[in-house]
């Protein structure tokens, strides 16, 4: 058996599967609350709005590629439009055994990259145009293997499946609003009736709240796993790192107006393009640059050693 | 990939399958039978070194293991995608020591866990007219593929079909022709 130098993380694991599992419980107890509000006659309805949710959730997915493409004002390159990103596509593609995804190109000053796509057979690797023109080439390959190791991870999946919850819970807000959509109008001349729309409604912000910061703190995690493998496919997790700290420093520099245009991108960056806010640490998408570079410094160590 | 890779996000790089290298020699024969290529008794292997101290060694220890004994001259380049070329010359007609000599270098480079970072290896042919035509082993998929560069960025399609059709019976070959990667500035190593 041929030896590795890889070491997988356990407790990043440990972490991220807790989290990934608080969110599904905290799926079923929305639907579950749904059911009690709904009361014992038609739980049925409850379950069909939980299947809503993850049908709105779906929906997101299987569009993923084609929305981000049109947010980002993003086209496609052929192999002749762009042979270096290419070719390091190709290569990085041979060495991890996956398939080629398509190449794409924005033309946004923002230096930043992303991966999108139902599938890795279906997916979509973009790069500014900010981020050719500010990274050198080995820099340049560490952001697309950390990009293809997003594709390798289904990371869009796995993070619509997490965001269904909080889709849900925000539908059920809303429709608690509205008068629960006409759904408790039968038993609205009680009072418990009331009380049910006020309960559902607090229910269901608690949990969009909590959905919210389980769902950053999993994509934080999932950002330190496509940087793990990205540094063991390119075996150089220092350039990833100087690409890194080259991102962020430019971050700070880019206008405004552009910043908040890429917002709702931010999940499938490379780096964040907001500003660290009041709750930082609790709600950005990325994990600090301060984490990110531990880690590659410790997979650098783990290279460098003879074994 | 399973769907606990999936959710782990700690996919295992992917292994090196190195034996397929082992049935290079008869095909050999049958493209200089079958199409009149002569292999060249050069070929490389292309690999990702990493950066660190570790590597460097092994990559030295590899080049004096081949260089053993009087054995053929290696010379190393690294190419502008920062991949590192290891180009083993032997004796044209001696193709089996030649895959020995390759194997050795990847046995070098596995044995001390760099395996993962192995992409290609390529042998070259020459047919009368001086006109190259390599065959190129994929690491990780563990499969072979033609590649006739006929310029700077232009490769002759037609030809590495045919070189498919004559040895594909007899080593595994890649059967995605979206997979059969360019090797742009091949010859120059």
């Amino acid at each position: 058996m041929a030896r590795t130098r890889f070491v997988p993380d356990a407790g990043l694991t440990v972490r991220m599967t807790t989290v990934m599992f608080l969110l599904g419980a905290l799926f079923v107890g929305i639907v579950v609350a749904l059911m009690f509000w709904l009361g014992g006659n038609n739980p049925g309805l409850a379950v069909l709005i939980g299947l809503v949710g993850i049908g709105v959730a779906f929906f997101q997915w299987w569009f993923s590629d084609k929305a981000a493409m049109r947010a980002m004002r993003a086209r496609e390159v052929t192999p002749e439009e762009a042979p270096e990103l290419h070719g390091m596509i190709d290569r990085l593609c041979a060495m991890a055994d996956m398939p080629k995804p398509r190449v794409a190109i924005s033309d946004t000053d923002l230096p930043n990259a992303f991966a999108t796509g139902r599938s890795p057979q279906r997916s979509v690797v973009c790069v500014t145009t900010g981020i050719l023109r500010t990274l050198n080439a080995e820099e340049l390959e560490g952001v697309l293997a950390h990009e293809l190791s997003h594709v390798a991870h289904r990371d869009v999946l796995v993070m619509t499946v997490a965001a269904s919850t909080g889709i849900l819970a925000g539908m059920v807000t809303r429709g608690a609003q509205f008068g629960g959509l006409g759904l408790g109008r039968s038993r609205n001349n009680d009072s418990s009736g009331a009380i049910g729309f006020v309960v559902v409604l607090v229910v269901s912000i608690v949990v969009y709240a909590i959905s919210f910061v389980l769902l950053r703190l999993l994509s934080r995690y999932r950002e330190l796993c496509a940087d793990r493998s990205g540094a063991y496919l390119t075996q150089k997790p220092s350039a990833l790192a100087s690409a890194l700290t080259k991102i962020s420093g430019q971050m700070n520099a880019v206008p405004e107006r552009d910043l908040r245009a890429a917002k709702s991108m931010n999940a499938f960056f490379i780096t964040p393009a907001v500003r660290g806010l009041g709750m930082g640490t609790l709600t950005s998408t990325h994990p600090p640059l301060e984490q990110r570079l531990d880690q590659l410094a410790k997979i650098a160590a783990s290279l460098g050693q003879s074994l | 990939m399973g769907l606990w890779d999936a959710l782990r996000g700690q996919s295992r790089p992917r292994a090196a399958n190195l034996d397929a290298l082992f049935s290079l020699p008869s095909a050999a024969l049958t493209l200089e039978v079958s199409l009149g290529l002569h292999p060249t008794g050069s070929g490389s292997v292309c690999f990702r070194a990493a950066e660190g101290y570790a590597a460097a060694a092994t990559q030295q220890e590899a080049v004096a293991l081949v260089g053993m004994d009087g054995g053929p001259s290696t010379e190393s380049r690294v190419d502008e995608y920062g991949y590192t070329w290891l180009t083993v010359r032997a004796e044209p007609e001696d193709t089996a020591g030649l895959v020995t000599d390759l194997h050795a270098v990847n046995s070098a480079l596995e044995a001390q866990g760099f395996g993962t970072g192995l992409l290609c290896s390529t042998v070259g042919f020459r047919d009368d007219n001086a006109v190259p035509a390599y065959l190129v082993y994929l690491y990780k998929q563990g499969t072979f593929y033609p590649f006739c560069p006929t310029g700077p960025t232009t490769r002759d399609t037609l030809r590495e079909r045919q070189i498919r059709d004559a040895v594909g019976a007899d080593l595994p070959f890649e059967e995605d022709t979206s997979r059969w990667m360019p090797i742009w500035g091949i010859s120059e190593g």
